[in-house]
């Protein structure tokens, strides 16, 4: 790829960015899914039809009904009202986790394209170690050691997320040096943090966007993977992988308890990764390639 | 046309009925919860192993029946002198090792010595403790001399650790069990089967079955489905009580939910603050609603308990009503006791679905008097090591399920972390005592010593949730030991 | 070429060996004694300290690490502590199943996504595109435990078609082994799939905008003829790239789908060996899965390099 693909976005304003994304039907539809995610997430803070600390024994197992629209689970609690809130454990996890691997892995990437050499080769060789290991094995083994829940999860799926950032941004830092208002920064004596910091980042930060959105819908499919192993999120908090490891023993009684979760986790996923398509074609059309 | 119809279906129906007849299915498919480590009863405490090998593989000097009684297995006969401290065992006349050697005496002080000695990696090492020597007088006869006497004597030597194997085949064990049982190890696909075949040389009847097959599953959904599809024939413990009514529905499965010696209890830390203070333990007592788990966490199967012994034992005190389920009086008891602002702390939960789901609900139910448990889930590594040994855990879910183990409660460095002298008192007294009545009479006084301190929240009697295929017959309702005898099983139609 | 190949393979080595330092050095603080663990809460300390003694925990860390490295590089992967049985029979037991399994899920997926691939590409921009590549976006949304949830219920459940779980070996015959695969195969080929075909399609594409193709065009040649003979080969490339991570993927990253249909593979074997505390275990075959992944990396490289000689250059 030729570096004048990469930064359309120098040249792009506002306005005409705007009427692009309105006229992209992927980034549309993947927009409305993600908000509508969130903010089912945000108001589970204040409102949910039911508590979902408490139990009612009594009442479990209950069909979808219009007091419960998706059902009761084994220990009587709202379907409906666990998958609100566990909305707002897979946004967190999957959210902290990206922002793990952009912290740590984005300064890295960037460092090891402005030195090259040596250190950009120890950097690029520690994160092929890190590749390859199997992923959801190690966040295993790490969550073996560090005990099962939400923060281990996320450090988990977090440190996956380091080279992947390292990676994306080491590769388009590389195609943005030999620029000639790089050139130009250079020769007027700016510092190689100076330059990245001020130039390399600016124009490297929509492919770590999209980079972004991505990785976050892989989280929630991690973070739900994790919960199904039971080393995700602990109760009291419901998990959508937690919700679907309960229903699996109950799919001959109460199949229905499966379904929410189920569809849930799609639809966060499937959300999530038309918004980083359409993202990637409104931000950068001519780097559009069809996926 | 219809005629011949019929007459053609009658015709199959008498050959199907025939060859059913002459040919009864002997093999036999068992589900099994979890794969055993290795298959040395006398080398590790995991249940899974004696639910393969006990009394199928290997067997004792005596062996504990369906029932839970003590029966001669190996040894025929036994005398006891009078000072209750020298048993004279004599041995069965042609019993074998699957290798084809003979079981003689000198098998027996080899198994004895080797489980007590120094350089042993017995699990239940204490079984053997009050054992001063062992001898072979002849080649069919043993002798035990023990230092004190014990009660429980017969029944120690009948445990799965107690087992008699071969000096020539004990290290081997592990990966080729060679015992003297009616069925000898075949094969093992680890991960999946371990598989038993009839053992020719048996001392005994010969069982129905010809070969056995224990299929591992992890998975409570997937036992529930393996179950349904007839890939096993028996699930003697089924690991999802909440399929259990599918089952029932079916006629083509027998469901029969029988006891185990597993109570499942809140155990509590008594040396940690707060719970060190018995009217904080007293408040968790009252806080429980055990009903509302066994419902939510058991799907209704189990009993309740109030004390740390099983219900269907003659010597059971029932004690469920000392704290029944009272919030306002548990919330009266932690004020008085000085946490009116409530409590704080972890609750650990091994791996199992009654201490998980168990567990859920208790931290709920702990919530409403103003006890806010974390839940902390662990693996049995690292609870044995946080929990079990280093003490480091406020409450915690676990089912005690040897048989007859309230004396856990006298060790000192046990990890209830509970001393009361009085109850040492108890449990000396019935370790020297042989009478049937008195021991009764000291497991009551046992039960109410640890009800009255409160010492765990005792929440109920594991049930044991046995489906298997409605032609099978001789399957064991109840689960006296961890075992699953299959020696009297059969196929009927 | 040659100089290319022997520097990475001195890459691979090095990476193997941070891979093993890594592995090593995080199971040393797992907490859990493995003795401990096998014996049980009645065991007494003495009966647990002969297993330790038995089982080889009680040598310094340094040596433990050295004596494992050593062993490993004579093809000895140790003995399993639960299972006294040695690593390397556990592995080929396993490694029936899952290799297999990554096999029959990587051929499933292969079949349906290629040829959409070609299908989409060869149409693109018509309703048909729009509509298959909607469909590859739920296939890579759906999780594919909760796919496989749903297959159990429908074909094992309610039709019988096939066993709900389970693997009866292959010593009965292909057909049973087959049988008992078949489900896994597709709730993991399924994302794979879907993934497969958007990539095949976007090679594809890309390689029809290349210049050569475009003059092939230009010369006249039919866009079928164009695309089956020119775009395709071209397009290979990284479509295999994907099929090599795939299948690396499928042969560890299956222990989701193994504990549904409680198979009996690599995934199951290190996850329960986590459980277990059977530390030898689990950092043997997971240093083998590195390797495999780094092997077919190595591979991935060797054959971009051919393809592409400039690259042979780039890296120094």
């Amino acid at each position: 790829m030729s570096d004048r693909d990469l930064i359309a976005t120098e040249h792009d304003d506002l306005g005409q960015l705007f009427r692009r994304a309105l006229r992209n039907r992927s980034f549309l539809i993947g927009l409305i899914i993600t908000l509508v995610v969130i903010a089912v997430a945000m108001i589970s803070f204040v409102w949910t039809p039911y508590d979902v600390t408490k139990l009612t024994i009594a009442d479990r197992l209950k069909p979808p009904s219009a007091h419960h629209w998706f059902g009761t689970d084994h220990f009587g609690r709202d379907i409906a009202s666990m998958i609100m809130e566990g909305a707002r454990n897979s946004i967190a996890v999957a959210l902290v986790a990206v922002a793990i691997g952009t912290v740590i892995g984005v300064p890295v990437g960037c460092w090891a394209a402005a030195k090259r050499g040596a250190i950009d080769e120890v950097l690029m060789r520690s994160s092929d170690v890190v590749f390859a290991f199997p992923a959801l094995l190690s966040a295993v083994m790490i969550t073996a050691i560090l005990g099962p829940g939400a923060i281990n999860a996320i450090i988990a799926i977090g440190i996956f997320n380091i080279p992947v950032f390292a990676r994306v941004a080491r590769g388009a830092a590389l195609a943005i040096w030999p620029r000639e208002f790089i050139l130009a920064a250079r020769a007027s004596g700016k510092s190689q943090a100076r330059i990245t910091l001020e130039h390399i980042l600016p124009n490297i930060a929509n492919l770590l966007l999209v980079q972004g959105t991505i990785q976050f819908s892989l989280g929630i499919l991690a973070e739900a993977g994790l919960s199904y192993v039971g080393l995700g999120a602990q109760p009291p908090n419901p998990s959508w992988g937690r919700m679907l490891s309960e229903a699996q023993t109950m799919m001959a009684v109460a199949p229905q308890m499966a379904i929410a979760p189920g569809v849930a986790i799609i639809v966060a996923v499937l959300g999530l990764n038309l918004l980083g398509d359409g993202l990637r074609d409104v931000l950068d059309p001519k780097l559009r390639r069809e996926r | 046309m219809t005629t011949r119809f019929a007459v053609l279906g009658a015709i199959t129906a008498s050959l199907l009925a025939t060859s059913a007849v002459l040919a009864a299915r002997t093999d036999l498919a068992i589900g099994m919860v979890l794969e055993p480590p290795h298959l040395d009863p006398t080398a590790g405490a995991a249940a899974a192993i004696d639910e393969v090998v006990y009394a199928n593989v290997f067997e004792g000097l005596t062996r504990i029946g369906r029932d839970g009684s003590v029966q001669p297995a190996l040894a025929e006969t036994w005398t006891i002198a009078d000072d209750g401290l020298t048993y004279t065992f004599n041995l069965r006349d042609g019993a074998t090792f699957h290798d084809g050697t003979a079981l003689d005496a000198g098998d027996v002080v080899f198994s004895l010595d080797r489980a007590r000695g120094d350089e042993t990696t017995n699990a239940q090492k204490t079984l053997f403790e009050a054992i001063a020597s062992v001898e072979a007088t002849n080649d069919d006869t043993v002798v035990v001399t023990l230092s004190r006497p014990q009660g429980s004597f017969l029944y120690n030597m009948g445990w799965g650790d107690a087992v008699i194997v071969a000096p020539e085949s004990a290290d081997d064990n592990k990966e080729n069990p060679v015992g003297t049982g009616p069925f000898k190890f075949t094969n093992w696909a680890k991960g999946s089967a371990v598989q038993l075949d009839r053992y020719d040389g048996y001392w005994g009847e010969a069982p129905a079955l010809e070969t056995v097959t224990f299929r591992f599953i992890p998975d409570a959904a997937a036992a529930t489905s393996a179950m349904l599809a007839g890939d096993v024939q028996a699930f003697p413990n089924l690991p999802a009580p909440e399929s259990i009514p599918v089952f029932e529905a079916d006629t083509r499965f027998n469901v029969v939910i029988g006891s185990t010696e597993g109570e499942t209890i809140l155990s509590t830390n008594n040396a940690k603050p707060p719970f060190d203070n018995l009217k904080v333990r007293q408040a968790l007592a009252h806080a429980i609603d055990r009903q509302a788990i066994i419902d939510g966490a058991m799907f209704g199967l189990g009993t309740p308990i109030g004390t740390h012994f099983a219900p269907h034992h003659p010597a059971y005190v029932e004690l469920v009503e000392t704290y029944e389920y009272d919030p306002e009086k548990s919330k009266a008891l932690l004020a008085e006791a000085g946490f009116a602002d409530g409590i704080k702390g972890t609750l650990k939960l091994p791996p199992p679905s009654y201490a998980r789901r168990g567990g859920e609900i208790i931290a709920s139910q702990l919530r409403e008097v103003g006890i806010d448990m974390e839940i902390v889930p662990v693996e049995w590594g690292q609870w044995l090591e946080q929990v079990f040994k280093a003490k480091d855990y406020d409450l915690t879910i676990v089912s005690h399920t040897e048989p007859n183990d309230i004396g856990i409660y006298a060790r000192d460095d046990y990890y209830f972390q509970y001393a009361n002298a009085d109850f040492n008192a108890v449990m000396e007294e019935l370790d020297s005592t042989a009478n049937e009545g008195r021991r009764y009479e000291l497991f009551r006084k046992a039960q109410e010593i640890i009800t009255n301190d409160a010492v765990n929240g005792y929440l109920f009697q594991l049930a044991k949730n046995g489906v298997w295929d409605a032609k099978l017959e001789g399957m064991w309702e109840n689960s006296p030991v961890q075992a699953n005898d299959v020696t009297g099983v059969r196929w009927v139609d | 070429m040659f100089a290319y190949a022997a520097r990475r393979l001195l890459t691979v080595l090095v990476t193997l060996f941070a891979a093993s330092i890594i592995i090593f050095a995080v199971l040393q603080v797992i907490p859990g004694d493995p003795a401990r663990l096998m014996l049980g809460i009645n065991a007494t300390d003495d009966a647990v300290a002969n297993l330790r003694e038995q089982l080889g925990l009680n040598a310094p860390v340094y040596a433990r690490y050295f004596n494992w490295l050593a062993d490993m590089a004579r093809g000895d992967f140790g003995v399993s502590y639960t299972y006294s049985a040695p690593v390397r029979e556990l592995v080929g037991e396993r490694i029936v199943v899952s290799l297999p399994l990554a096999i029959l899920a990587l051929t499933l997926s292969t079949l349906v996504a290629i040829p959409v691939g070609i299908f989409t590409a060869a149409r693109h921009g018509t309703a048909t595109d729009t509509a298959a590549m909607a469909a590859t976006q739920f296939g890579i949304a759906i999780p594919n435990f909760w796919f496989a949830l749903l297959l159990v219920y429908i074909f094992a459940i309610t039709l019988r078609w096939v066993p709900a779980g389970g693997f009866p070996g292959w010593e009965d015959g292909v057909l049973p082994g087959l049988r008992a695969l078949i489900l896994p195969a597709i709730a993991l080929a399924l994302p794979q799939a879907a993934i497969l075909s958007r990539v095949t399609r976007s090679a594809l594409l890309e390689t029809m905008r290349e210049d050569y193709i475009r003059t092939a065009r230009a010369k006249g040649l039919p866009q079928r003829r164009v695309l089956w003979h020119h775009a395709l080969r071209n397009a290979l490339i990284p479509v295999l790239t994907i099929m090599g991570l795939q299948f690396a993927f499928l042969l560890a990253g299956t222990i989701i789908i193994e504990n549904v249909f409680y198979l009996p593979g690599l995934g199951q074997l290190v996850f329960q060996a986590i459980q277990r505390l059977d530390l030898i275990v689990v950092q043997s075959v997971v240093i083998l899965l590195v390797g495999a992944v780094i092997t077919v990396n190595f591979f991935v490289d060797l054959a971009y390099a051919w393809a592409d000689p400039r690259l042979r250059h780039r890296t120094q």
